[in-house]
This record gives structure tokens, C-alpha cells and sequence, in this order.
């Protein structure tokens, strides 16, 4: 009896790494992004034509920004967040769409509603590259001085904007 | 003439994609450090996964741009953490990966040291008594006789 105490225990602590393992995602990998500068980019607004925008435009605003796309089925579960989010007026979104086609997306947005101030078009992905974007949608949340606060990777849940990215959003702009 | 077909044929292979030989063994072997963030048990040498491919054109473009290795690792560490790496740098947040099975290791052994020290130590089978002998003559002796 006495010598089936020390197994027992091992087998317990074993199984309690197990089950804490099962709840966390390997996809969420820690961004290294987080409290680093915003990676600057020049790219082409969806809309109008012949805009472009920085993400210098936003220097002293708190800001979101969420890399989206047409072909990503996530982006559609996370997109009444997004307008939910957007009609609060409390922080301003703006869209990063990620390797799509710009004719695509813009139906897109016609077809489920458009919460972005505007999107850019990085139709290559070479800015998602700088991003460090792998799992679209992703979300990040950008200070006043241009410096990334919070990232998200997937979508986001109305549970997330409240309990994270609210609360934040309150703290940076004091 | 030969110049000429050689130029073309590097003009072709420029075209293609495809780099020096010593360059392709280096992409080559970049991407095999590299994690496929996407599939995250493939390296970006193996992953068909599409920024899989995206990333293996960055690594060229910078490779062909005369940027070291170092650095070109850097800028994926950069963007997308140890985690991108097979071989995370030795750091406090990474010890326990590092050093974790050496000390498993060093723990089986202590308790296997320790089992047989124990092991060694228990007594000797206990010698018989004068009356136990007596029996066991008495014994073996019946059985002689049968």
C-alpha cells in the first residue's frame, strides 16, 4: 500500500499537466510585436482608388488595427464583433486585407457591412509579413505613439473587446 | 558565342528563381530551421502552406540581398517569436525546454542508485537454527532412505 503512494502521485501530477495542456491553444504563439513600434507601411486604400494610407495618419490615436480577408471564414464568425464594435464609436478600426482581390473584398464588405475607417490592401502579404501575421483574422491595438498594446490572433469574441480590449483602450488614452 | 549561351542560360535560370548553387543550400537550410507557423509541425523547407511559400520568397529575396544568416533569422525571430525557430535560443524564459531532461535525467538515476544501494544493503537469507537443521537432515534423510 505504502509503496503504491509514490506512483499514485506522480500518475496525478502527470495527469494534471495533461488536463491543463488540453485548454491551451498552440496557435496562440506570444507575439514579440507587443510593445514594439507598429511596422510602418505606404500601401493603396480598397476604396477610393488612388489612396494611400500610413500608419503615421494615426500618430496620437488609439487605434485597432484588423488584418482581414475575403476568403478567410473566421474574418465572417468575428465580423458582426467588429460592426458591433465600430457603431460603440469608441476606438477606430481600420482594416489591413490580406492577400485578397480588391473587387472580392469590396463585395465582401457590401454583403456583411463595412466597420473599417478604411482598409489597405496588402495584396501580397509582405506587410502581414512584417506583422508577423499567420492566422488571419488578427488584431492588434496601437497607441498614440504608434506603439503595438495587444495582439489577438483569430477572432475576436465580444467577450475579448470587453474584458481585454476596452479596458485597454480606456487606459491608453488617459 | 559559348558567352553568349552561358549569359542566356543564367538569364533563364535568373528568371526561374532559382539563385547560385551555394545560395540554394542556404535558402535550403534556412528554411529547415524555420517553423511553418501555419502547420506548426513542418518546417518552411516542407510546408505547402501558403505563407509557407510567401516566407520562402522573403528568404531568397533577402539571401539574394547579401543579408548574413544571423540576420535574416533575426527578422523572422522578429516578427514571429523563438517559437519560429526548431532551435530556440538558450534564454530564462527557454531553461526549463534546455535543461528540463537533464535533470529528468539525473533524477531516474539518483532513484535508481538509491534502489540499488537499498537493494545491496538488505540482510543476508537468515542462517538456520540448530532444531531448523535438525528438521531439514531429518527431512532430506526420509527422503534418502525412500
Amino acid at each position: 500500500m505504502k509503496q503504491a503512494i509514490i506512483p499514485l502521485a506522480l500518475f496525478l501530477v502527470l495527469v494534471g499537466f495533461l488536463f491543463s495542456g488540453l485548454r491551451l491553444d498552440p496557435r496562440e504563439v506570444p507575439s514579440p510585436l507587443v510593445g514594439k513600434a507598429a511596422p510602418a507601411f505606404d500601401l493603396p486604400v480598397l476604396h477610393p482608388p488612388g489612396k494611400r494610407f500610413a500608419p503615421a495618419e494615426m500618430k496620437g490615436r488609439v487605434w485597432l488595427l484588423n488584418v482581414w480577408a475575403s476568403w478567410c471564414v473566421t474574418c465572417r464568425d468575428e465580423h458582426p464583433v467588429l460592426v458591433a464594435l465600430a457603431r460603440q464609436d469608441v476606438v477606430p478600426i481600420l482594416g489591413l486585407n490580406y492577400k485578397d482581390q480588391r473587387e472580392e473584398a469590396l463585395a465582401w464588405l457590401q454583403r456583411f457591412g463595412d466597420p473599417y475607417r478604411l482598409s489597405v490592401a496588402d495584396a501580397d502579404g509582405r506587410i502581414g509579413i512584417d506583422y508577423g501575421v499567420y492566422g488571419v483574422p488578427e488584431t492588434y491595438l496601437i497607441d498614440a505613439e504608434g506603439t503595438i498594446r495587444y495582439k489577438r490572433i483569430g477572432a475576436l469574441t465580444p467577450e475579448i473587446v470587453e474584458q481585454n480590449i476596452l479596458p485597454l483602450v480606456k487606459t491608453l488614452r488617459r | 558565342m559559348r558567352l553568349a549561351a552561358a549569359a542566356l542560360l543564367l538569364a533563364a535560370s535568373l528568371a526561374a528563381g532559382a539563385a547560385a548553387p551555394q545560395d540554394e543550400a542556404r535558402i535550403r537550410a534556412l528554411s529547415e530551421k524555420l517553423r511553418c507557423l501555419v502547420c506548426q509541425n513542418q518546417s518552411l523547407a516542407d510546408s505547402n502552406a501558403e505563407l509557407a511559400t510567401d516566407l520562402r520568397r522573403e528568404l531568397r529575396a533577402q539571401v539574394a540581398a547579401g543579408r548574413s544568416d544571423e540576420q535574416i533569422l533575426g527578422f523572422m525571430v522578429e516578427r514571429y517569436g523563438d517559437f519560429v525557430l526548431y532551435e530556440p535560443p538558450f534564454k530564462a524564459s527557454t531553461a526549463a525546454l534546455w535543461i528540463g531532461p537533464f535533470v529528468l535525467l539525473a533524477a531516474a538515476l539518483a532513484v535508481l542508485v538509491l534502489v540499488l544501494r537499498r537493494r545491496r544493503a538488505a540482510p543476508e537469507p537468515p542462517v538456520l537454527a540448530p532444531e531448523e537443521r535438525a528438521r531439514a537432515a531429518r527431512l532430506l534423510g526420509e527422503g534418502r532412505e525412500e
